[in-house]
């Protein structure tokens, strides 16, 4: 299937990507790898009039050591993460994550901030940033703003992004408790996540919970005043509504949600 | 828009729709009909090419993405005197295909994978095939195909 008709623009800086999106608004959509926007375009799920393709702009594709923390450009592709050395040996949760994503030719093209801009509840950097706290920085016609990640994903689909605002860079801190896990259960190879969880420390991101990417809060909570492994991550579900579809029940992604974070936690505990 | 894209070491050029995926500039612009499709949701690996050396599915990305690029079909293959590739050659001597409708995105996701790891474990070539999707083989003399192509070119 081929998507319905649009207008591509090719953006060569980050000002031109903002212009562009500023001139098209509502009817234009950034086109970073096209491998979650391509699919629904081919699908008519989403039938954008302007594309701004910003997949050139490989000024905003690094990884870099700042010290307290490692600033990715928001074009860094999954392959990229996936075998950078700097993020196994400082952000290993992220490293590994991002070598679970699809399949390599997935990996060759997708982003880590189409990953994030698109806030796919399925989709595992959600969870991984979630988990790391990191923050996330965006550039509109007005200048750059940060937020934080446990402010970015509003809803299915929805992120904190303002129309025509670019993601530009995800900083990520470096974490104080090394110990990470990432519980990824899919029926076969290339499937997404049935249900997700990922570790850092006592830090918890859930992929598949829900309509947004979230944090377990209330193991969280149980971890913090004392609760042993076992009995926090009985809290996995709580207040949370996952859905029901083809591949599981919401019933059954609560009682993978309690399994996985205890193994989690517990195979993040021993990494510690 | 107009795109220039260099399909096995050739300069190629045409007018196209915005929307055209790389898939149909290969297939219906140039004739290059190996790449096969099939599937509409990027699952298969059947339309596997090398964008700049790297194995991507053409299905889901645009002639615009590719312009100005590198792109490596099966038919680019071989050498100039029909001699075959070490991983056409070694899907030949293994069996590594029935039908043959997968073959030519698996082979270059094979070529992909053995320029990112030249000596891969078997579980790495499992791994490193798992965006493409065979319904005859079984897999398993792919990836002997594959192993026995590393061994052949280490
Ligand atoms: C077969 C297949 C399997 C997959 N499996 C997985 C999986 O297991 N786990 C997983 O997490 N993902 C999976 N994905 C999705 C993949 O990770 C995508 O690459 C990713 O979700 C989107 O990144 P992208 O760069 O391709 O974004 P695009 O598709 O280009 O864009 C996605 C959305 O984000 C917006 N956007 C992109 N970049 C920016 C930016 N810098 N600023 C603002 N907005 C932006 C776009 O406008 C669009 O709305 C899979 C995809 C496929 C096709
Ligand atoms: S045609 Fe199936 S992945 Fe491209
Ligand atoms: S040989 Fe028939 S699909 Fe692979």
């Amino acid at each position: 299937m081929i998507p319905a008709t649009f207008t591509y623009r090719r953006a060569e800086s980050v000002d031109e990507a903002i212009e562009l999106a500023g001139q098209y608004g509502e009817d234009a959509k950034f086109l970073a790898g096209g491998h979650s926007l391509l699919p629904l375009m081919k699908l008519r799920l989403a039938q954008p009039e302007v594309l701004v393709d910003i997949g050139r702009l490989r000024d905003l594709s690094y990884i870099r050591d700042q010290g307290d923390h490692v600033a990715i450009g928001a074009l860094t592709r999954h392959h990229d993460l996936a075998t950078s050395e700097l993020l196994a040996e400082q952000l290993p949760l992220l490293h590994h994550a991002a070598g679970t994503i699809g399949d390599p030719q997935v990996r060759h093209r997708g982003t880590i901030g189409g990953s994030l801009a698109h806030a796919d509840p399925a989709g595992d950097l959600p969870a991984v940033v979630l988990a790391l706290e990191a923050t996330l920085v965006a550039r509109g016609p007005s200048g750059s703003r940060e937020i934080p990640a446990t402010e970015f994903f509003r809803g299915l689909f929805e992120s904190a992004l303002e129309p025509g605002e670019l993601l530009t860079e995800i900083r990520v801190p470096k974490p104080a408790a090394r110990g990470w896990s990432f519980q990824k259960f899919t029926k076969r190879a290339i499937d997404w996540a049935i249900v997700g969880v990922a570790v850092q420390g006592d830090r918890i991101g859930l992929v598949n919970m829900g309509e947004k990417p979230v944090r377990a809060t209330a193991v969280e909570q149980a971890l913090a005043s004392g609760a042993s492994i076992r009995d926090a991550a009985e809290h996995a579900a709580d207040g949370l509504s996952p859905a029901s579809d083809v591949h599981a029940s919401a019933e059954y992604r609560a009682q993978l949600a309690r399994v996985l974070v205890r193994r989690g936690l517990e195979e993040a505990r021993a990494r510690a | 828009m107009k795109v220039t894209i260099t399909v096995n070491g050739r300069e190629t050029s045409a007018e196209v729709e915005d929307r055209t995926l790389l898939v149909h500039y290969l297939r219906d612009v140039l004739n290059l009909t190996a790449t096969n499709i099939g599937c509409d949701t990027t699952t298969c690996g059947a339309c596997t090419v090398l964008l700049d050396g790297e194995a991507v599915k053409s299905c889901t990305v645009l002639a615009a993405q590719a312009d100005g690029r590198e792109v490596t079909t099966v038919e680019g293959l071989a050498a100039e005197d029909g001699t075959m590739h070490p991983v056409q050659k070694a899907f030949h001597e293994n069996h590594g295909l029935q039908c043959g409708f997968c073959t030519p995105g698996m082979v270059m996701a094979a070529v992909s994978l053995l320029k990112e790891n030249p000596r891969p474990t078997e579980e790495q070539v499992r791994a490193g095939l798992e965006g493409n999707l065979c319904r005859c083989t079984g897999y398993h003399n792919i990836v002997k195909a594959v192993l026995a192509a590393a061994e052949e070119t280490a």
